[in-house]
C-alpha cells in the first residue's frame, strides 16, 4: 500500500499522485481534497480523514474506502466500483450513476441517488445505513436504493418528497414507512420475500463490511417503492 | 366537436396534365398525404396531413406537385392573428400543452439585419484574399495574460488546453435521438474533413463515431445521459449543458417510445424508457457548484480537454457569464432565443429569451470590463444563417459561432419545422430506418462541406474588404460595425455607433 500524505497537495496533484502510483493508495491526513479517485478504474484507495466534494466522480471501476466522513457528490456519475463511507455522506451522493456500489454506514444529506440509472449487465446499488434528507431517489430511473434507518437521533428514515419523478428501479426503506408521503405515480408497499431476495446479499455484505448484526436488520419488514410508469412524464401535448 | 375542424393550412396542387400516377409521392410521404383512389387511376391527397416538408415537391419525377398555403383563414385582426385563434382551439380541445419545434419565429428585430460591416478605402487599403495569407484559424480556450519564463530566461509554453478550428464555425449540439445516425454521420466527417467540431448534445456518442473523436465536442447535461469515462476521453472538448436558447428553463424529454435500438445504448438506459433531462442540474445552485461540474470533468480526463459552458442568453446575461468565466471553464457557449430544437413548449420558445446579438455584445462589454475576457472564449449560436451573420458575431465579440439550423438546411431540411413529429421525410429528425436511409451520409457531408467552405470564402472576402487579415484581429472590433434604424439604447448595449456616424 502506497502513503500519500494529502497535506500540502492541492486536488490536482493529490490525483496525479493517485492516479502515478502503481499498485493501491492510502491518502492520509485528507482534509476536503476534491475529485479523489475520478474516473479511476484500477487501484483500491484508502482515505484516512475527510476527502472533498464529488469522491470518485465517474469511477470506472476503482474502490474507495473512507475512514470518517464524505462531502456531497459522492460517486456522481459513477460508472462502475465500490465506494464505501465508514460515516456519513453529504447532498446528492449517487447522481446520476450507472453501475457499481455505494455503502455509507451512517447517513445521506439530500438528493441520495438522484437520477440513478441502471443499463444491460449494469446496476447501481446504495444502501445508506441511517437516514437520509428530502428527494431520496428524485428521478430515479434504475438500479436499488436501500435505507435502513440504524440511526439512533430519531428523526424520521427518509426526508420530504421521496422517490418524485422516479421511473424505474427501486427504493427499500426498512421498517412500513408510515410517516412518509410518496408521490402519486410510486406504489409503496410492504416488500415481499421475492422483492427482498435480490437486495439481501448487498444489505449481508453492507452488514460484514460495517460489523453490523445482520440478523437484527433484516429481522424488520422493509417498504417497497417502485414507479408506476417508466414514462411519468407522458403529459398530452398537444402539436402546435 | 365542428368548432374544432382547423381547415389545412396547406394545399397539395396536383397538376393532372403532368402527374402520371406513378405513386411515388404515396410511398415518400410518412404523413401519409398522398393516396391512390380506388380505381388506382389517380393520386388523391389528403391536405390536413401536409406539413408542407416538400419531399413529393422535389422527388415528383414529373414536376407535378406544389404545395400552397391555404387562403382560408379566420377573420384575423392585428390581435388576434390566425396562429392565436388556432392555438386556442387546440388547446380547448385537447388540454395539451402546445409543443413546437425548431426556432422562435416570432417576428422580433433581427439584429444581425440591422447591422452594417464596413470596408476599407483609400487609406488601410482592402486584401485580396486570393493573393494574399488570410488567417480563419481560431483557438478555443483560455489565453493566458502573461509570458512566464524559466530560470534560464527561456519561455514556458505549457499552454492550458485548447481548440484549434480551421474556420470560426462548429456544429452545435444535436443529440443521436433527436436526429438520426445518418445525420450525425455526416457531421461528424463534415467537421473533421473542414477542421472544426461538432457536438454530440446529451446523447451519448455511438461506438462507431469514436474515431471522429478529435473534432467531436461531449456533452454533458443534466441526466448525464451516456457520460462514461471513455466518452469524456473521447472528445476533444467537454460541453456542460445549463440552457438551450429555444427553451431556457426548460429541461428535456426524450420520450421513451424514442428511446430504441441503438438510441438506447449510446445513451446508455434501456428501451422504451423516458430519458429525462431536468431543467436544473440538482448539483449545481451556484457558481461554486459549477466551478465543481467543471473541475470533476477536468479531473476525470486529466486537464487535457477545454470545458465548455453553454448557457440561453436571457436577461442578466452578462453577470451570468462573468460567473461562468470565473467557475474555471475554457469556454461560454451563448444560444440566443432564436435557436433550434427539437421539440420545445410553443409558449417558452415564442417567449423566452433575449436575442443571441444583444446578449453576445453586453457578455463581451462586461468581461472586458473586468479583464477576464481572455480566461474565456465566447462561442455564439441561436440562428447564424450566414457568413455575415458569422463575421458580425466575430466583430461584436465572438469567438466563433455555433450553427445547426444552417447544417440541417444544407442536409436537406426543409424547415416544415415538425421535428417533435418524429416523421422527418428528410432522414433527418427520425429514427425509423426506412427514412434515414434517404440521407446518404457522404452526400450530408459533402454539402455541409460545400456549405462552409463557401462560408469561409466569404469570410475572407469580407474581412479582406475591410483590410483585415485574421479573425484575431476583427473579434471584438466594433468599429468594423454600424447599425441601421436602431434607438440609441440598441446601439449603446450593442456597442456600435449609428451608419453614418
Amino acid at each position: 500500500m502506497i502513503i500519500l500524505n494529502a497535506r500540502s497537495t492541492d486536488n490536482a496533484q493529490l490525483n496525479e499522485s493517485v492516479r502515478a502510483a502503481k499498485g493501491d493508495c492510502e491518502i492520509v491526513g485528507c482534509i476536503g481534497e476534491r475529485f479523489i479517485g475520478a474516473g479511476l478504474s484500477d487501484k483500491t484507495i484508502n482515505i484516512k480523514g475527510i476527502p472533498g466534494n464529488a469522491l470518485g466522480a465517474y469511477l470506472n471501476g476503482a474502490k474507495i474506502r473512507v475512514d470518517g466522513n464524505a462531502q456531497d457528490a459522492v460517486g456522481d456519475t459513477m460508472n462502475e466500483g465500490e465506494i464505501i463511507v465508514n460515516g456519513n455522506a453529504g447532498d446528492a451522493a449517487g447522481y446520476a450513476m450507472r453501475g457499481g456500489k455505494i455503502y455509507i454506514k451512517g447517513n445521506a444529506g439530500y438528493r441520495a441517488g438522484i437520477h440513478m440509472k441502471e443499463y444491460r449487465g449494469k446496476s447501481p446499488v446504495i444502501i445508506i445505513g441511517g437516514r437520509c434528507g428530502s428527494f431520496l431517489g428524485e428521478y430515479q430511473a434504475g438500479g436499488l436504493i436501500v435505507v435502513l434507518g440504524l440511526h439512533k437521533d430519531g428523526k424520521r428514515i427518509v426526508g420530504n418528497f421521496p422517490c418524485a419523478g422516479m421511473h424505474g428501479g427501486k427504493v427499500l426503506i426498512r421498517g412500513n414507512a408510515e410517516d412518509i408521503i410518496f408521490p402519486d405515480k410510486v406504489s409503496a408497499k410492504r416488500a415481499t420475500e421475492e422483492d427482498m431476495s435480490a437486495a439481501k446479499g448487498y444489505i449481508k455484505e453492507f452488514c460484514s463490511v460495517f460489523s453490523i448484526d445482520e440478523n437484527e436488520v433484516l429481522s424488520s419488514p422493509f417498504t417497497i417503492v417502485t414507479p408506476d410508469s417508466a414514462n411519468p412524464y407522458k403529459r398530452m401535448y398537444v402539436e402546435n | 366537436m365542428q368548432a374544432d375542424y382547423i381547415y389545412p393550412h396547406f394545399e397539395v396542387e396536383r397538376n393532372e396534365r403532368r402527374c402520371n400516377a406513378c405513386g411515388l409521392c404515396v410511398r415518400e410521404c410518412s404523413y401519409e398525404v398522398h393516396y391512390r383512389s380506388e380505381d388506382g387511376k389517380f393520386i388523391l391527397s389528403d391536405d390536413a396531413k401536409c406539413v408542407n416538408c416538400q419531399r413529393c415537391v422535389a422527388t415528383c419525377p414529373s414536376h407535378a406537385i406544389k404545395i400552397v398555403k391555404s387562403n382560408c383563414d379566420f377573420r384575423e385582426n392585428a390581435n388576434w392573428s390566425s396562429d392565436s385563434i388556432k392555438e386556442i382551439m387546440k388547446q380547448a380541445g385537447s388540454g395539451g400543452v402546445l409543443l413546437s419545434s425548431m426556432g422562435n419565429p416570432q417576428p422580433y428585430p433581427v439584429y444581425w439585419d440591422k447591422l452594417l460591416i464596413n470596408a476599407s478605402q483609400v487609406t488601410n487599403p482592402p486584401i485580396d484574399p486570393l493573393r494574399e495569407p488570410m488567417e480563419t484559424r481560431v483557438f478555443l480556450g483560455k489565453k493566458p495574460s502573461e509570458i512566464k519564463r524559466n530560470q534560464h530566461g527561456q519561455l514556458i509554453c505549457d499552454l492550458p488546453p485548447r481548440l484549434v478550428l480551421e474556420l470560426p464555425v462548429l456544429f452545435s449540439a444535436m443529440s443521436y435521438g433527436s436526429i438520426s445516425y445518418n445525420a450525425h454521420a455526416a457531421l461528424a466527417a463534415a467537421a473533421t474533413e473542414l477542421g472544426t467540431c461538432y457536438n454530440t448534445g446529451e446523447g451519448g456518442l455511438h461506438e462507431n463515431f469514436y474515431r471522429y473523436g478529435a473534432n467531436t465536442i461531449v456533452q454533458v447535461a443534466s441526466g448525464r445521459f451516456g457520460v462514461h469515462k471513455d466518452y469524456l476521453e473521447a472528445g476533444a472538448a467537454i460541453e456542460i449543458k445549463m440552457g438551450q436558447g429555444a427553451k431556457p428553463g426548460i429541461g428535456g424529454h426524450l420520450p421513451g417510445s424514442k428511446i430504441v435500438g441503438d438510441v438506447s445504448r449510446t445513451r446508455m438506459i434501456p428501451e422504451g424508457s423516458d430519458a429525462i433531462s431536468p431543467a436544473p442540474h440538482h448539483d449545481i445552485y451556484s457558481i461554486e457548484d459549477l466551478r465543481q461540474l467543471v473541475f470533476s470533468l477536468k479531473e476525470a480526463t486529466e486537464y487535457k480537454k477545454p470545458v465548455i459552458v453553454k448557457i440561453a442568453a436571457v436577461h442578466n446575461i452578462a453577470a451570468i457569464a462573468s460567473g461562468i468565466a470565473r467557475s474555471g471553464a475554457d469556454v461560454i457557449a451563448i444560444d440566443g432565443f432564436r435557436g433550434g430544437t427539437g421539440a420545445a413548449p410553443t409558449r417558452i420558445r415564442d417567449n423566452v429569451g433575449i436575442p443571441v446579438e444583444l446578449a453576445l455584445a453586453a457578455v463581451d462589454t462586461r468581461l472586458r470590463a473586468e479583464g477576464i475576457r481572455n480566461d474565456v472564449s465566447l462561442v455564439v449560436g441561436g440562428s447564424i444563417r450566414n457568413s455575415t451573420d458569422v463575421v458580425k458575431a466575430i466583430a461584436l465579440g465572438a469567438d466563433a459561432c455555433y450553427i445547426a439550423t444552417a447544417a440541417l438546411i444544407a442536409m436537406g431540411c426543409h424547415m416544415c419545422r415538425n421535428c417533435q413529429s418524429g416523421k422527418c421525410n428528410w432522414g433527418i429528425a427520425t429514427q425509423k430506418p426506412e427514412l434515414v436511409k434517404r440521407l446518404d451520409p457522404e452526400e450530408g457531408c459533402r454539402r455541409l462541406v460545400n456549405l462552409l467552405t463557401a462560408w469561409k470564402h466569404e469570410i475572407m472576402e469580407i474581412m479582406g474588404g475591410m483590410g483585415i487579415n485574421s479573425i484575431e484581429a476583427l473579434r471584438g472590433n466594433r468599429l468594423m460595425l454600424r447599425g441601421i434604424g436602431l434607438t440609441e439604447k440598441e446601439l449603446s448595449i450593442l456597442g456600435v455607433s449609428h451608419a453614418g456616424e
